[in-house]
């Protein structure tokens, strides 16, 4: 199960911050720091995995975005790969050719998105159409409202 | 930074007051609402919405309940006393007929809601389970799945329906079960042996592609779903035969289906594995599993190779052996620059310790634990079993590096200290128990570690620690060497406690043993005196500022006294040997004779014990000891020594003393960066010691798996496992070590170009993905006759295009075994007269030998392959995979045939093109093939390739070169060697001498300046103006490629360092 998922720049601005287990806001952010520092401090042609603490982390870089995600000891850090690769695929699909300004104005598509896609730090779902679909129903909505 | 704060705070007012108006509207709120999300992620606090969140999903629209229900979900964590007033919420919304607001309150119900909250809308959730639609199924299956982890008894009742999500008609609902399965199963796997076969089902329906595309990932069939469900099936069938049976099938068939050519295929390969090793064993089954192990370590992609050595280090708990089949891969991940494979391929040591290879893995943990402090929990944790799985064949700096590292510590104090509160505490915990059978080097670290450090943990109580080590005293396995480190470390618990110490001292001072006895004095003494024990023992002391008189000059008037009375003048231990031995006439000692660590109870009763501990004995006057002691570069060397030394291989002994030099340690000791540069400069004089070097780490670290594979190492000569061999040595420092060229076309290796999307932050984030990977061949029948058009179209080319004569290259040269040029007779008609380089054997098994040769065409580089069926019987099906992540790949011919018959070759070869310079690249390949019906064999094989291979001349006139010069844009400057050895002019000598390396185009040479063109294939040109600057030659390289003039100047440097 992932612990969470973050996304922070280049720079190691936090771009969207997703936990799937309570931790208190101090724990937080000291996960915040030590993964944009540690992460961002990686050479190239390493691998995309980490231990920290009792966790692995799985990172990969998008363009100027850093996608990081925190696992427990028993997932598959390949697994994790290609959830961050789905998101990545996701974001695009819905945004057409997405860039880290798209997620800066629109984050909270990004986690409406991420909350059909992930429930609880499982899969919820791997289709991109259901999941865009899903996500542009609750858009249609809207637009009917106003 | 400070403009930002300022940003901010305005920002943050102004929110205030729009909150805090009544005429704020819905649509404005959730705008602030945005706001205010943004501010909290950047670290601002903004608590002061909290409440207007939880407002906006109460009353909001269904737009504004989906902010305000994610603003609910990021600010308030769980036990925010705010969340109680989004229950009534919650529950109207999992009651409403609109689909998407009972989606919303289910996602936050997953999210937010505490143990204690969990009743009130239990119900609601578990009526979900039988919602008409599908996603509200899933959703409430996976919010239960978090009940279950957070309040498992809140959930017990709904087991029953827990089996109908397993069985519901939506694959995704049954997925989502999963889940929970898992959970279950790993607390009592008993309790559902009756699913595997359900389960079994489901996985052969999956595998068998019975399910709806939307399922597929990338052309695999739901993959979470099978890693899943292999997770639960190796939980059912551990240690149970008659379940592991039901699964063997379907095991075999995932196995087989697992295409390689996405990262997903591995995930589930490697979920395969594990399953296949947990699971009661069967050898068909356990060999498949082995070689597709193979496949990951031989791996070029670092992900794979990391996920290689996990599969290893799972795997050698069942089986040691199959770690020798990879031990050079291991050697060199060992000495890897990245941080996490060099920890995982420890992990993977620790799994085969044994009592012959334990100082050489604890060496290198210590290496490693030097090289970084951040990790030291589990290393340590790591040392703890080490120490007492083999402590006693420790040499005696083992331990004593160990504690140094411990009381040096980092710069961090901070850092220093949680190490050793952990060490005291996990040391207490090991004392609690049992601790006669443990070896004595680790009780000694142990009692060390907690005389000098047990104040640092406030909870424990001192007098517990004394009870433990005084009971420890009394254990009768404890050696009287151990007892003095007992002791002293009893010594340097604080005061207070005098009474207990009292005691003992009291108890010890009629003891047999002198040293015993004097430290019990000792300690009587200081217990009783306070003021004396903080001047004996000053705590908390730095540990440079120690001084000691090594020469014991106070004691001079003692000595100068006695020996006024009489007595006899004190000679050192070797003088009273050497005399023992002339009075003997005949020495009778070993020659490496070593004293047995005799400590005086001076040097241990000390703070430093374990620093001082190499000092006293050096000072005692045994000259081997000190040497042996010095510089911890060469304990490698020593570890390897004595290893083949017990094992009893006295005739290789000699050739191990003289090969390791000393001054060239092992791969292992050097910072990887300085011995790839030293490699890349200097021509390796004796490529051969290195490579010995190699072996001998690897025969040291793998003594004891199976005497086989040390037979097979140290006799090398005579039958190494071809896998090793065929190894290029470029390929080697490659691999072994990121070298410092390769960083700046680096970047590819997530084949990413980021110098391209860099620049601009409107880049697409995709666009750097190879989301399917175009560069693979599959050998399906679209492929081959894509192929055969193909191969028309070449060979037209190739009788039109005027051939440049190119030499085998100078990798190839080095290629040690050659196989016999007849190969060459071999080749296809239309390829036959194209230069070559030599053929070289690839890999082989019994039946069949793998041998390769490339062919320099002019817009591509031909990979032939021979395949020589070894036996005398027919090969049938033998089919060619080849796959190369930075190269396109296409098969020109046969790469698929029916029969191969006995004693014949056959040859398929390749067009590779390369589109992205890269320094060398790596291909890796499977040959399938039957010998029997029905049973396929695979035989994995790789090799690398130089961009060398792939660099054509460019022909061009010098004011076509002028013209193309001013349009190119990357620069690169940089000084070369210039040849001035060899006579006649050296600007000369050396561009030829380059052209002839590299397959450049020499344009013109003009006084001291000369210009060289050449082009990657048929593609981007590099051009490189050359200019004699002194004893340097000053190249200028400029290309349209950014990366192209880097890999051509490494190549170019190589090529002169080996002339």
């Amino acid at each position: 199960m992932m612990h969470f998922l973050l996304l922070f720049s280049r720079q190691g601005k936090l771009r969207l911050q997703k936990w799937f287990l309570p931790l208190p806001e101090r724990e937080r952010k000291k996960i915040v720091k030590d993964m944009t520092t540690m992460v961002l401090a990686r050479k190239p042609r390493t691998c995309n995995f980490m231990h920290w603490k009792d966790l692995k982390i799985v990172y990969k870089r998008y363009a100027s975005l850093y996608f990081c995600c925190g696992l427990e000891n028993q997932d598959n850090e390949l697994l994790a790969l290609e959830i961050l690769h789905r998101y990545v695929e996701l974001l695009d699909k819905y945004f057409g050719n997405v860039c880290e300004l798209d997620i800066i104005f629109n984050f909270e598509k990004a986690y409406f998105i991420l909350d059909e896609f992930l429930m609880g730090g499982e899969i919820q779902e791997t289709s991109k159409q259901s999941i865009a679909k899903s996500v542009e129903a609750s858009d249609m909505l809207q637009e009917v409202r106003h | 930074m400070m403009e930002e704060e300022k940003l901010m705070k305005q920002e943050l007012s102004a929110m205030k007051e729009q909150v805090s108006s009544p005429n704020t509207s819905m649509k404005q709120m959730r705008e602030v609402m945005v706001r205010a999300m943004y501010c909290e992620m950047l670290g601002y606090d903004a608590s002061f919405t909290y409440i207007h969140a939880i407002k906006l999903a109460q009353q909001g629209s269904v737009l504004e309940k989906r902010v305000g229900y994610l603003a609910v979900s990021l600010f308030l964590s769980e036990g925010h006393e705010l969340l109680l007033l989004l229950v009534n919420t919650v529950l109207k919304d999992l009651q409403s007929t609109n689909l998407i607001e009972a989606c919303m309150a289910l996602t936050v119900v997953a999210q937010v809601f505490p143990k204690d909250m969990i009743p009130a809308v239990l119900p609601l959730v578990e009526d979900k389970l039988s919602h008409p639609k599908e996603i509200i199924r899933r959703k409430a299956v996976l919010a239960l799945y978090k009940f279950y982890l957070i309040a498992p008894n809140q959930v017990q009742h709904i087991h029953a329906k827990f089996r109908k999500a397993l069985c519901d008609k939506d694959p995704g609902v049954m997925t989502s079960s999963l889940h929970i399965y898992l959970q279950l199963i790993r607390e009592s796997p008993e309790g559902y042996k009756d699913l595997t076969g359900s389960f079994v089902a489901i996985m052969k329906q999956v595998v068998g592609g019975k399910l709806p595309m939307d399922f597929y990932y990338h052309n695999v069939p739901a993959p979470w779903l099978q890693i899943q469900l292999l997770r639960i099936l190796s939980l059912l069938g551990r240690e149970d035969q008659s379940t592991s049976e039901l699964m063997y099938e379907v095991l075999d068939e995932s196995l087989r289906r697992a295409e390689m050519n996405h990262n997903i295929t591995y995930a589930i390969l490697y979920e395969c594995v594990k399953a296949i090793y947990t699971i009661h064993p069967k050898a068909e089954l356990l060999e498949k599993a082995a070689r597709c192990i193979g496949n990951f370590v031989l791996s070029p992609k670092i992900n794979l190779k990391y996920l290689g050595l996990k599969a290893l280090t799972y795997v050698v708990q069942h089986d040691a052996k199959l770690a020798l089949q990879h031990q050079m891969t291991i050697i060199e991940c060992l000495d890897h620059s990245d941080f996490t494979i060099k920890r995982e391929t420890l992990e993977l040591l620790f799994r085969i310790t044994n009592a012959q290879n334990v100082t050489v893995i604890v060496e290198k943990m210590l290496d490693f634990l030097r090289g970084c402090k951040d990790e030291h929990t589990i290393i340590h944790l790591t040392m703890n079993d080490v120490f007492s799985i083999g402590g006693d064949s420790l040499q005696q700096d083992v331990p004593n590096n160990f504690l140094r590292l411990l009381a040096e510590g980092s710069e961090c104090k901070e850092e220093d200290d949680e190490l050793r509160l952990i060490a005291v505490d996990s040391y207490l915990t090991v004392l609690k128990g049992d601790a006669s059978h443990l070896p004595q080097h680790f009780l000694q670290v142990m009692s060390w570690v907690l005389g000098e450090y047990s104040h640092l943990q406030e909870c424990v109580d001192q007098r517990e620690v004394i009870r433990l080590l005084t009971k420890l005293l009394d254990e009768r396995s404890v050696s009287s060497e151990t007892r003095v480190w007992i002791l002293s470390a009893l010594t340097k618990i604080p005061e207070g406690q005098t009474d207990l110490i009292q005691e003992l001292a009291e108890s010890l001072s009629s003891s047999q043993d002198t040293v015993l006895r004097q430290q019990a004095q000792e300690l009587r003494h200081l217990s009783r005196d306070s003021q004396l024990q903080e001047c004996v023992l000053p705590r908390g002391a730095p540990w440079d500022s120690m001084e000691v008189d090594s020469s014991l000059s106070f004691l001079d008037g003692f000595v100068s006294e006695a020996l006024a009375a009489g007595a006899a003048p004190y000679k050192p231990p070797h003088q009273r040997q050497e005399e023992l031995s002339e009075e003997r006439a005949l020495n009778l000692e070993p020659y490496s004779f070593s004293l047995p660590v005799s400590l005086s109870s001076c040097s241990i009763t000390d703070r430093q014990s374990p620093t001082l501990l190499s000092v006293s004995s050096g000072v005692s006057g045994n000259s081997t000891e000190l040497s042996q002691k010095e510089g911890s570069s060469t304990l490698i060397l020593e570890g390897v020594k004595r290893v083949w030394g017990k094992d009893g291989y006295l005739p290789q002994k000699e050739t191990a003393a003289t090969a390791p030099p000393v001054d060239e340690p092992g791969i292992a000791v050097n910072p990887s960066g300085q011995q790839e540069a030293a490699e890349r400069i200097e021509p390796q004089p004796e490529p051969s010691t290195r490579n010995q070097d190699k072996q001998q780490l690897a025969s040291s670290l793998f003594v004891g798996l199976g005497t086989q594979s040390s037979i097979s190492l140290l006799g090398k000569s005579e039958a190494p496992p071809p896998r090793f061999r065929k190894k290029p040595r470029p390929h080697e420092s490659s691999s072994s070590s990121s070298s410092g060229t390769s960083e700046r076309s680096s970047d590819s290796s997530s084949r990413s170009p980021h110098s391209k999307t860099d620049s601009f932050l409107y880049g697409s984030l995709l666009e750097e993905e190879p989301v399917t990977c175009t560069s693979t061949t599959t050998n399906g029948l679209s492929q081959n006759k894509h192929a055969e058009g193909e191969r028309r179209a070449n060979t037209s080319q190739i009788l039109g295009s005027d051939m440049v004569i190119v030499r085998p290259n100078t990798i190839q040269d080095r290629h040690p075994p050659s196989v016999s040029s007849d190969l060459t007779a071999l080749l296809p008609s239309e390829i036959k007269d194209l230069p070559h380089s030599d053929v070289i054997s690839l890999t082989s098994d019994p039946s069949l030998s793998l041998a390769s040769c490339r062919m320099f065409r002019d817009e591509a580089l031909l990979l032939v392959i021979f395949i020589c069926n070894c036996t005398e019987t027919v090969i049938k099906d033998v089919a060619v995979q080849l796959t190369c992540e930075e190269l396109e790949t296409a098969s020109l011919r046969g790469n698929v045939v029916d029969c191969l018959e006995g004693k014949s070759t056959s040859v398929c070869h390749y067009a590779l093109l390369m589109d992205e310079p890269h320094t060398n690249v790596s291909f890796t390949g499977t040959v399938s093939y039957q010998t029997q019906p029905g049973h396929t064999n695979t035989l994995p094989f790789s090799g690398t390739l130089s961009t060398t291979d792939f660099i054509r001349p460019l022909v061009i006139t010098t004011e076509e070169y002028g013209k193309l010069w001013l349009s190119l844009s990357h620069d690169v400057k940089q000084n070369l060697k210039l040849l001035t050895d060899a006579g006649g002019d050296p600007l000369k000598t050396t561009l030829n001498a380059l052209k002839d390396a590299l397959q450049l185009h020499v344009v013109d040479i003009i006084g001291s300046e000369g210009i060289v063109a050449c082009r990657l294939l048929s593609g981007a040109p590099c051009l490189l103006h050359c200019r004699v600057n002194g004893s340097a030659l000053a190249v200028w390289l400029r290309s349209p490629h950014p990366s192209f003039p880097d890999c051509i100047m490494y190549h170019c440097q190589r090529a002169l360092a080996e002339l």
